[in-house]
């Protein structure tokens, strides 16, 4: 049985298996926005290998993480729309 | 601050299969050797996360022989660019890295060329290679219905993957013809291996719609995709799906190689048969050569690693081999170009640079990727333009006209350790 990580997205618990990564463990919290664009409009992640910046969240207070690039750890505190 | 200064005597950056070939050559001939890679794992995209869970065997083996070579690992270390002739700056979570070389392997891959059309911005549409990467790092995709669309032997892969994963795969749309693809795999009868993989995918995608000279011209969706419009060039139509994997092939990771001042063919690194670049001591070998898959790129590692510890005999031997994988991926290139209708999908108000919201008919009133930047600083945001610029060569005929480090966004404080030069080679 893998290793269960458990951080929080937007204040919401998630478990996740070890090898997750961030992004997936916002998309497993039921968020599909990350971020607003410029001008205001709803993204996510669509490159999914750390070239188009679409994924950036909030992790542990530091802002812009890609999250498609970074594992999760226990504890980590992920916000999106930042 | 952390600073660290490391020396090898030869570097390589990616540990995909090229890079993992080259470094294994170069260590197993006695080289000083480093591997530094960007991610937290050993594959590059095609083998990602095999270290952990190791499935494909061949993925496997090279990992094993990498362990045994005793080269270095840097990962989670971002290249952002040449320090100065012979350093690399680097980013690691725990601070800046300076990599001095004096042989470097230069194997950054490839990415996803993805090409605007409405609604492409929406979330839940992915580069099929991406959403592959994301669901074997747990994003959740099973139950969910996928549509694949764009181009390449990679949607095919990528479907079989997600289907086994327990995704529904709703139909899988290539845009190349089928006149094209039966003469490509009539080819294919001369490569056994690829045959039966294909077989294999075929099988395991029994049932699901796969269509040739079909492409999306649009996504819908308030915050979130909900169904994709596909075109046939006579009609068009609709199809519901909670998730769109759609990308038209793969381009190179050229960046780095022209911030170091690399000349290019087209939009590949130009490479002589020991797999050198045009400046003395760097070589590149993989994607970034041409695009021909993990079988050519593992022996273009192998020969750029022999090369650069002196062993140009065991190289030689190896060319044959090289040839032969280079026709391969000649012929795929052939099978799967891009028809001018997916060139002409964006429409006036369709955003094209999506880190600074700048829309198509914006970006076409200039004459070249500098003036358009310029003025609406398209390309500038913080992905750089890799996936715009790489779009509107695409879309415009523009080409990347100069690389500035750093080519991957990098913290402040690894840009504050003294230099980054400001050169600006121009490409050729
Ligand atoms: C998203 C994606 C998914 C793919 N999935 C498949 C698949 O399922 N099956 C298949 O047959 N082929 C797949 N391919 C094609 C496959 O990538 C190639 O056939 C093959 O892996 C190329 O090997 P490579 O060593 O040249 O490059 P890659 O495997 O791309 O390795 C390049 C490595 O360099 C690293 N890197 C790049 N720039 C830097 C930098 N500045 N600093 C540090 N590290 C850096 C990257 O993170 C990566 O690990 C995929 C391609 C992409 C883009
Ligand atoms: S999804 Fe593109 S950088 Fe993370």
């Amino acid at each position: 049985m893998a290793d269960q990580i458990q951080l929080r997205v937007n204040g919401k618990t998630v478990s996740v298996t070890a090898g997750t990564v961030v992004a997936a463990a916002v998309a497993q919290a039921g968020q599909t926005r990350f971020r607003r664009s410029v001008q205001g409009e709803a993204r996510g992640p669509l490159c999914g290998m750390g070239i188009c910046m679409e994924c950036r969240v909030t992790i542990n207070g530091q802002a812009h993480g890609r999250s498609c690039q970074t594992l999760c750890q226990e504890a980590m505190e992920v916000r999106t729309d930042e | 601050m952390n600073e660290t200064r490391l020396r090898f005597e030869v570097v390589v950056v990616g540990a995909g299969p090229a890079g993992l070939a080259a470094a294994c050559a170069a260590a197993e001939n006695g080289c000083r050797t480093a591997l530094v890679d960007d991610t937290p794992w050993l594959g590059g995209q095609i083998w990602r996360g095999q270290q952990a869970h190791p499935a494909n065997p061949k993925a496997a083996r090279w990992v094993e022989r990498f362990r045994r070579a005793k080269a270095s690992l840097l990962d989670q270390c971002t290249v952002l660019g040449p320090a100065d002739r012979r350093t690399l700056l680097a980013e690691h979570p725990d601070g800046p890295r300076q990599i001095e070389w004096e042989r470097l392997i230069l194997a950054a891959g490839a990415r996803e060329l993805f090409l605007p059309f409405p609604g492409w911005t929406l979330p839940g549409n992915f580069g099929p290679g991406g959403l592959q990467s994301l669901a074997k790092h747990g994003w959740p995709v099973a139950g969910k219905r996928i549509v694949l669309a764009g181009s390449g032997p990679l949607l095919l892969a990528v479907g079989g993957g997600l289907r086994k994963m327990g995704a529904s795969i709703v139909s899988i749309n290539e845009q190349a013809p089928l006149s094209r693809l039966i003469s490509f795999a009539t080819g294919l009868l001369a490569w056994p291996a690829k045959l039966a993989q294909a077989a294999r995918l075929k099988w395991t995608l029994r049932g699901t719609p796969f269509r040739c000279g079909v492409w999306p011209v649009g996504a819908e969706g308030g915050e979130q995709l909900r169904a994709v419009t596909l075109s046939d060039g006579r009609r068009q139509w609709m199809e519901a799906c909670d998730l769109l994997a759609c990308g038209f092939g793969l381009v190179p990771n050229v960046e780095l190689p022209l911030a170091l001042g690399c000349q290019l063919d087209d939009e590949f690194v130009r490479v002589d048969p020991w797999q050198a670049s045009s400046v003395a001591g760097v070589y590149a070998a993989g994607e970034l050569t041409g695009i021909g898959g993990a079988d050519a790129a593992l022996v273009e590692g192998e020969i750029a690693g022999l090369a650069a510890s002196g062993k140009e005999e065991a190289a030689r031997r190896l060319m044959a081999r090289r040839a032969a994988w280079r026709r391969f991926g000649a012929d795929l290139g052939a099978a799967f170009a891009l028809r001018e209708e997916v060139a002409r999908l964006a429409a006036a108000e369709t955003v094209v640079c999506r880190c600074e919201d700048v829309r198509f008919d914006r970006m076409k009133s200039f004459a070249g990727w500098r003036d358009a930047k310029l003025q609406t600083r398209c390309g500038m945001g913080s992905c750089q333009g890799r996936v715009c610029g790489a779009a509107a060569r695409v879309l415009f005929g523009w080409g990347m006209e100069s690389v500035r480090p750093p080519v991957l966004p990098a913290r402040v404080e690894s840009l504050c350790a003294d230099f980054l030069t400001d050169q600006s080679p121009v490409r050729k």
